[in-house]
C-alpha cells in the first residue's frame, strides 16, 4: 500500500478549511502543516483502547495514519487491561497478535517483541522466534514487573547487541509512588552503562520530561521518546538543545493517546525542519536499518 | 478560528513562549485564530483575584482588543466573591468568567458554588470551569493537584437551565469517562473544549457523544502545543461543516448569546 502523504495532506487541509466558515486561515499553509513534508514512522503504539479484532483495529488505526500522513507504526504488546506478571502463555499471546497485524498490514506496521524478564529463558526464546527467525525488528515497549536495572535483563540486552536491534524501555518518573517493577529514565541509565554497545530508547522520557532528559543526557546510547505524555509546550525544544536531534524519536502510545496530541510535540516545536525530519522518522529508520537490511524490509 | 481556551501571563513553573500577552497575540494570530478567550495562570495561585482580573483585563484591551476575550476568576471559597463576580460583568465587561476549583480547593458540592452558578447565570455570563491544567503524574510534587470530580454538577443542571457552562480540559489520558461525564455530555447547556481529549478518534467519539453544537476548539495554549488541538480537528472523521462549527461556529453562538 502506498500513500502519496503530500497530495493527501494537503487534499484534507484544503477540506478543513474550505468549509465556508469565517476561519481566519490564511492562503499561505501555517507551520502544522508541515507533516506532509516529513516521513513519519512512528515508534511507540499498540491496539489497546480500540475496538474489534486485531483486523478491524488495525485498518482504524491505519485509517487514522493516512489522515495525519503517517507511513508506519512500530507495534508492541498491549491490545486489553494491562497484564501484571505475564505468564508465558500471555506473552505469547500478546508476540502472535502483533505479528498478525504486521502479517496483515506489511507496508503500515512493523513488529516489536514483548517479553517479561521474570523469565529470562523464555524471553530468549521469544526473542528468537519473533526476531531471529521471525518478522519483529525490536524490543519493547518492556514494560513489566522487573525494573529494567535488574541483571535478569542482561541475557536480553545481549541477544539484541547481536543483531543490532534497539530496545524500549518504558519509564516514568512519578510523582505519587511506583509499582513493584516500574522504571526510571534513571534506571534506564543504569542498564545502558552495562551495556554500551547496545541501543536504548527511553520510553515517555520519563514523563516529567525536564527530568527525563537530564537523567539520560549523558549516555549516548540512549535516546529519549516523546510518547504518552500531554503535549506541554517546551517538551521537543528542551530535548533538542539538551541531547541533539538525533537523540530523539517521536513516539505516540495510540491507542490510549492521540496521532495529533503527540505529534503536535515535534510539529509545533521551534526547533528546524532538519530536527524534525530526525525526530518524526529519521532517527528510527536509522536505528533499525541494520535489521531492516539483514531481513530484506524497507526503510 | 476561535481558541476558547487560552491563559496570558506566566505558568508557575515553568517558562513557556508566548507567556508575554503582545507575544501570545501575534502567535495565535499567525496560528490563523481570530479571538481568543483568555484567563490568566495568575489566578491559580493569587489570593487578590480582584487585582488579576484587572490586569487580566487591561492586558487584553492593550494587546488585543476584539480578539483577547477576558475570562476573570472568581473563587466562591474567598470573602467578598460576589463583588469579583460583579467586577468581571460590570467593571471589566467580561462575558464570563473562569473558575478553577482543584486549585481553589473545593469541590462542585460546595452551596457556594452553587450559588456562584446561580448568580452567573442571573447575569447571563459564561461559567468555564477549569476541570484541570496539568496532568496529575507531571506536576511538582509539593503541589499536587487532582483533576475537579464533574460528577456534582450534573445535578445543580436541572435548577439552572438557564445557565451556560464550558468544560475545560475535560478529557485526558483517563479521564474522559470519569463519572459524571456521560450526564454532562447529554445536558443541553454543557460545552466542551476538545484541548484534552484523547484517543484515536477521541474528537469523533466526544462530538457523538454531545452535540456536534456542543464542542469547542480549545488549545490549552500556550502550557500545550497549539497543534495538538488543531491536528485532532484535522486528524477527525468530522464533516466540513461539523469542522466549522467546532473550530468557530459554536463558539460565535455561544459568545453572542451571552452578549445579547
Amino acid at each position: 500500500m502506498t500513500v502519496n502523504r503530500r497530495t493527501l495532506v494537503k487534499g484534507m487541509v484544503a477540506g478543513l478549511f474550505a468549509a465556508g466558515a469565517p476561519l481566519g486561515i490564511e492562503a499561505e499553509p501555517t507551520s502544522t502543516s508541515d507533516e506532509s513534508h516529513f516521513r513519519i514512522w512512528d515508534a511507540h503504539s499498540h491496539l489497546e483502547a480500540l475496538h474489534g479484532n486485531t483486523e478491524e483495529r488495525m485498518r482504524f488505526l491505519v485509517q487514522h495514519m493516512d489522515k495525519l500522513g503517517i507511513e508506519r507504526l512500530l507495534l508492541s504488546q498491549g491490545f486489553g487491561e494491562f497484564i501484571y506478571q505475564a505468564t508465558p502463555e500471555q506473552v505469547r499471546t500478546e508476540n502472535d497478535r502483533v505479528m498478525e497485524a504486521v502479517r496483515l498490514f506489511p507496508d503500515r506496521a512493523y513488529g516489536s517483541l514483548y517479553l517479561n524478564p521474570e523469565n529470562v529463558e523464555f524471553c530468549l526464546q521469544e526473542f528468537d522466534r519473533c526476531i531471529r527467525d521471525g518478522p519483529m525488528v525490536m524490543i519493547g515497549e518492556v514494560q513489566t514487573d522487573v525494573r529494567c536495572n535488574s541483571p535478569a535483563l542482561d541475557p536480553i540486552v545481549e541477544r539484541a547487541i547481536s543483531l543490532n536491534i534497539p530496545i524500549l524501555q518504558h519509564t516514568w518518573f512519578l510523582n505519587d509512588g511506583y509499582r513493584p517493577g516500574d522504571s526510571t529514565p534513571s534506571d534506564l541509565v543504569e542498564l545502558a552503562k552495562r551495556h554500551p554497545q547496545a541501543q536504548f530508547i527511553c520510553g515517555h522520557t520519563g514523563g516529567n520530561w525536564e527530568l527525563g532528559i537530564r537523567a539520560i543526557r549523558d549516555t549516548k546510547n540512549i535516546c529519549a521518546e516523546i510518547a504518552g505524555s500531554d503535549p506541554t509546550s517546551g517538551f521537543t525544544e528542551m530535548a533538542v538543545r539538551e541531547l541533539g536531534a538525533e537523540r530523539i524519536v517521536y513516539g505516540s502510545d495510540v491507542g490510549g493517546r492521540s496521532f495529533a496530541s503527540q505529534i503536535a510535540k515535534v510539529l509545533g516545536a521551534e526547533i528546524p525542519d532538519s530536527a524534525k525530519e530526525l525526530i518524526l522518522g529519521g532517527n528510527m529508520r536509522r536505528l533499525l536499518q541494520p535489521v531492516l537490511k539483514a531481513k530484506g524490509l524497507a526503510s | 478560528m476561535i481558541d476558547t481556551n487560552v491563559h496570558l501571563f506566566r505558568w508557575p513553573f515553568r517558562r513557556l513562549v508566548g507567556d508575554d500577552p503582545a507575544e501570545l497575540v501575534s502567535r495565535l494570530r499567525k496560528k490563523g485564530v481570530t479571538q481568543a478567550w483568555a484567563g490568566s495562570f495568575e489566578a491559580l495561585l493569587c489570593r487578590d483575584v480582584s487585582g488579576v482580573n484587572t490586569r487580566l483585563a487591561v492586558a487584553c484591551r492593550q494587546n488585543g482588543p476584539d480578539f483577547l476575550i477576558p475570562f476573570g476568576c472568581v473563587n466562591p471559597k474567598s470573602p467578598d466573591w460576589e463583588e469579583d463576580l460583579r467586577r468581571c460583568h460590570e467593571e471589566h465587561r467580561m462575558p464570563g468568567i473562569r473558575v478553577y476549583p482543584n486549585y481553589h480547593g473545593y469541590s462542585l458540592e460546595e452551596p457556594a458554588f452553587a450559588r456562584l452558578l446561580s448568580l452567573a447565570a442571573s447575569r447571563n455570563m459564561i461559567v468555564q470551569i477549569a476541570r484541570s491544567i496539568e496532568d496529575q503524574r507531571t506536576q511538582f510534587p509539593l503541589m499536587i493537584v487532582p483533576p475537579v470530580n464533574p460528577g456534582p454538577l450534573a445535578r445543580l443542571l436541572p435548577q439552572l437551565p438557564q445557565l451556560k457552562i464550558v468544560l475545560l480540559n475535560g478529557g485526558g489520558w483517563a479521564g474522559e469517562d470519569a463519572p459524571g461525564m456521560q450526564e454532562l455530555r447529554s445536558a443541553g447547556n454543557v460545552y466542551f473544549d476538545i484541548a484534552m481529549n484523547e484517543g484515536v478518534g477521541g474528537l469523533d467519539r466526544l462530538v457523538a457523544s454531545t452535540s456536534q453544537s456542543r464542542v469547542f476548539f480549545g488549545s490549552n495554549y500556550p502550557f500545550f502545543y497549539f497543534e495538538s488541538a488543531l491536528l485532532k480537528v484535522k486528524g477527525s472523521d468530522l464533516t466540513a461543516e461539523q469542522k466549522a462549527a467546532v473550530m468557530d461556529g459554536n463558539a460565535r453562538r455561544l459568545m453572542g448569546s451571552s452578549r445579547s
